[in-house]
């Protein structure tokens, strides 16, 4: 697992303090750091230089405030800055006056045309419009018939003939006005950029249907290549707009900031599971987080609100805050938790949590003592672990296999678990929002070994949701 | 409301990790590890009652009837199809069409009178835009410092030759041979490909299967992407090119069950060897590596002997490709790498990460479409190919 920025920059800040200004070798130092971390995410070499560069010229300029942390303060610039390249313009669909409105797929093999291609038929169609698929893919043995099977889960038709690509998506345009379909997806086969004679045949089937909008698929796992892809593609086929395919993979996506640095075109939608739902606008900030390592709360919250089930979490959190959490309640939320994918991979997401759990290497079979103590407790001992005696302890352990001092410190843990939680419910009870997140996490620290440094989530200047907890 | 979930989760890691790191640290001698636990903690009733249901399962697969396969023999004209003869591509040909050739950077390099700054700073770039990774990249270059302070190495030349062996020497450990064991008639060789979506996993089982079908063995291919609409079709189409058998099951079916079945009907038929295809899966997903873990303990159940677990991985991946070595490696005992696509103007710099830190050796590389263009790995080839002008 990478180091997220704001630890390195811990380790760094921490060397300045009591200076109160920061020497140009300082500033470079933090540069490297930024600059690592953008490569080590896959940003491109060049870009990487290039958005280093006018961050130092931003920090550079900056007067650090005394008040604040200062490597917030760099993260919150950094992140400012990658936003701001990630976003700029978004890209607005503009329907053609005389339909259909015709959508050319291009990328290399592999980048995921054919899947997205059926996704943005499904997007467009919940627009209300009536899109009709071409599959212009005669390359890959039966890529047609995936798009025709795909189409059908989606409702919408697709034609394709074998023979030639360019002729089939002139036919399909033709198609599509004698239908009266008003939005055409052209599936095209993948190629590499730099094959002279597909990237020919990719721009003649461009000229033969005159597209609106022109996509480049793009993988959000893809490396220093992108810029090569995007820039070739970009130089053959004038790019309207990017999609960022497999995001929900754990790659860093540096891919789409190379990407939109170098041929300056919006991406406009991304990919986000394997079904054909998962497909989404781009959010630049969520993904200006991402690239840095900085925890995406709000990819977190998604894929929770998927996994959980929504009305025992809403009581689970409702006891948690009257202080009434059992350890029933626990087991209960830690089965969802499960669903979400290895707890390693949750701590890389979630804002804030102390430096011990994440650089802690934890298996989820790790857990399975504890559960087992859990599940070896009577339900009245679940919901009271205080009545755990002598006997019982012995009975627990016997049970799960455990030792007793390994229960009792599960009991003590909880114990002081539930006080903070009592503490937290009382203070997001009153009044007062955004500051009380961290605060409100950092009050679990007395439940943790070795403390909780708090204020991590105010790393996490954009993207970061509001987050008080009472806002229901 | 989203707020509650981040705090359910919050709690739970919090508390379940924090009993788990205060056991770790009061280091409590054997008993207390969760590892040393882990017998113990399965004679506990529920969870005795989990691990039967997955047996359980397990045996539901292995019963379940042949018969709701489909068993399509490859057409006649297809076997006779294997004896085209292709001549092996070389990585430099096919490596150096790349418009963003490190070429540059390199004569830049050996123009310089002497090692300077900008030596360095070249090197370092085009080891990244290779994406041999922050850290590799800095490895190789701390060691070769050194050797230039110590005036071991003094001008540009040798030390790009220095860099390249090393760069060599650091793949040169592993054996790279595809391992096929003769064994007897109805105990076939089982090769699985996995990796994530959209590498080439099928189009790689089609072109090892045309060249086995070449070496003269016999092959099927069991069609266990049952996921992505029309992948069993893909691999049909490559069956009856190579002349080989294929099963597929139903679509949305357990892959386990095809890839089972496929074994057997290859054991019942003394085909040689059976190729094995998965759905493409993101690593981080965990109930799809859970399948994953199971069509691979499956496997192993059959009357073959999976002599090899091939991971395929795109030359376009960045560092995350690390992260799928690692995750697929342990879910499924990866035995080697498959990386395709070197064609293209990416130069796949991630296997030395993968090689050096999960020990995982390329077997095989993709230079071009062409079945003939999937050859052995060759590392000196490739490091030349990748300084070459």
């Amino acid at each position: 697992m990478f180091d997220t920025l704001s630890d390195r920059f811990d380790g760094i800040f921490k060397k300045l303090r009591g200076k109160g200004r920061l020497t140009d070798s300082d500033v470079d130092e933090v540069l490297r750091e930024i600059r690592t971390a953008l490569l080590e995410a896959d940003v491109n070499v060049t870009v990487a230089r290039r958005v280093v560069d006018r961050i130092r010229d931003q920090a550079i300029g900056a007067k650090l405030s005394q008040a604040l942390d200062p490597s917030q303060q760099v993260i919150k610039i950094v992140s400012n800055e990658l936003t701001n390249i990630l976003g700029g313009q978004t890209l607005k669909i503009t329907y053609a006056s005389r339909p259909p409105t015709v959508v050319l797929m291009a990328g290399l093999q592999g980048s995921g045309k054919t899947t997205n291609s059926a996704k943005l038929a499904r997007w467009f169609k919940s627009q209300g419009r009536q899109p009709l698929l071409v599959g212009a893919d005669l390359q890959r043995p039966a890529a047609v018939e995936q798009l025709r099977v795909l189409g059908r889960q989606i409702d919408v038709p697709v034609f394709s003939e074998p023979g030639d690509p360019v002729t089939t998506a002139a036919r399909g345009l033709a198609e599509a006005r004698r239908l009266g379909r008003d939005v055409l997806i052209v599936d095209t086969a993948g190629r590499l950029a730099i094959d002279a004679d597909m990237m020919l045949q990719v721009r003649q089937i461009s000229e033969a249907i005159e597209p609106n909008y022109t996509f480049l698929v793009i993988d959000a796992m893809t490396g220093q290549d992108a810029v090569s892809v995007a820039e070739a593609f970009h130089e053959t086929l004038a790019i309207d707009g990017v999609i960022l395919s497999k995001l929900d993979g754990d790659a860093r996506g540096g891919a789409a900031l190379s990407v939109k640095e170098v041929i300056g075109r919006p991406i406009a939608f991304a990919s986000t599971g394997e079904k054909l739902d998962a497909f989404e606008q781009f959010h630049p900030d969520r993904m200006a987080g991402r690239i840095l390592g900085m925890g995406d709360v709000l990819t977190l919250i998604e894929q929770a609100e998927q996994a959980f089930e929504k009305d025992s979490a809403a009581e689970a959190a409702q006891r948690m805050m009257e202080g009434e959490f059992t350890l029933d309640d626990f087991l209960d939320q830690m089965q969802q938790l499960k669903k979400m994918g290895p707890l390693s991979g949750l701590l890389g997401m979630m804002p804030g949590m102390p430096k011990e759990l994440k650089g802690a290497k934890i298996d989820d079979d790790d857990l399975k003592p504890v559960e087992a103590i859990i599940r070896a407790m009577t339900p009245q001992e679940r919901r009271k672990p205080e009545i755990i005696n002598g006997s019982r302890r012995n009975r627990i352990a016997a049970g799960s296999g455990t030792s007793v001092g390994e229960i009792n410190r599960l009991v003590k843990q909880f114990s002081e678990m539930q006080k903070m939680m009592k503490r937290m419910g009382g203070m997001t009870m009153g009044k007062k929002g955004k500051k009380k997140m961290p605060g409100g996490l950092g009050a679990l620290k007395g439940a943790m070994p070795g403390g909780f440094p708090g204020g991590a989530p105010d790393g996490m200047p954009a993207g970061f949701p509001d987050m008080p907890f009472n806002k229901r | 409301m989203p707020s509650i979930y981040l705090i359910l989760i919050a709690v739970v890691i919090v508390f379940g990790v924090g009993v788990l790191l205060v056991s770790r640290r009061r280091g409590m001698g054997t008993s207390a590890t969760p590892t040393a636990l882990q017998p113990v903690v399965d004679k506990v009733p529920v969870r005795q009652s989990v691990s039967a249901l997955v047996v359980e399962t397990d045996a539901g697969i292995e019963a379940e009837p042949a018969a709701a396969l489909d068993i399509e023999a490859g057409s006649e004209a297809g076997s006779e199809a294997g004896v085209e003869v292709f001549e092996r591509p070389r990585f430099r040909d096919r490596m150096s069409k790349s418009r963003a050739a490190l070429v540059g950077v390199f004569t830049g390099v050996r123009g310089r009178v002497g090692v300077t700054n900008e030596t360095w700073d070249d090197l370092e770039e085009a080891l990244l835009r290779a994406d041999v990774g922050v850290r590799v990249t800095d490895e190789l270059l701390t060691g070769l410092r050194a050797r230039v302070k110590s005036k071991e190495i003094a001008d540009p030349d040798a030390l790009l030759t220095a860099l390249q062996a090393d760069m060599i020497t650091r793949l040169s450990a592993n054996e790279r041979a595809l391992r096929f064991e003769p064994g007897e008639p109805g105990e076939p060789n089982v090769w699985l490909f996995v990796g994530v979506n959209g590498v080439g996993k099928t189009t790689t089982i089609g072109k090892v299967g045309a060249q086995q079908r070449q070496l003269g063995r016999t092959v099927l291919m069991a069609a266990g992407d049952t996921f992505r609409a029309a992948a069993a079709e893909q691999l049909g189409t490559w069956a009856q090119r190579s002349g080989s058998e294929l099963v597929r099951g139903s679509e949305g079916g357990d892959p386990s069950a095809v890839i089972f079945d496929g074994i057997q009907a290859a054991s019942a038929r003394h085909i040689d060897l059976v190729l094995a295809d998965t759905a493409g899966r993101l690593h981080n997903k965990t109930n799809l590596m859970e399948e994953l873990r199971k069509v691979r303990r499956v496997a192993s159940k059959g009357s073959g002997r999976v002599t090899e677990v091939l991971l395929v991985i795109d030359a376009t991946t960045g560092q995350n490709g690390l992260a799928q070595a690692r995750q697929f490696g342990e879910a499924t005992e990866v035995t080697g790498v498959v990386l395709t696509k070197l064609d293209g103007s990416a130069k796949g710099g991630i296997v030395f990460a993968i090689e050096t830190e999960l020990g995982l050796p390329v077997k095989l590389v993709g230079l071009g479409e062409t079945i003939g263009d999937l050859v052995e790995f060759d590392p000196t080839e490739f490091i030349e190919a990748l300084f070459s002008e």
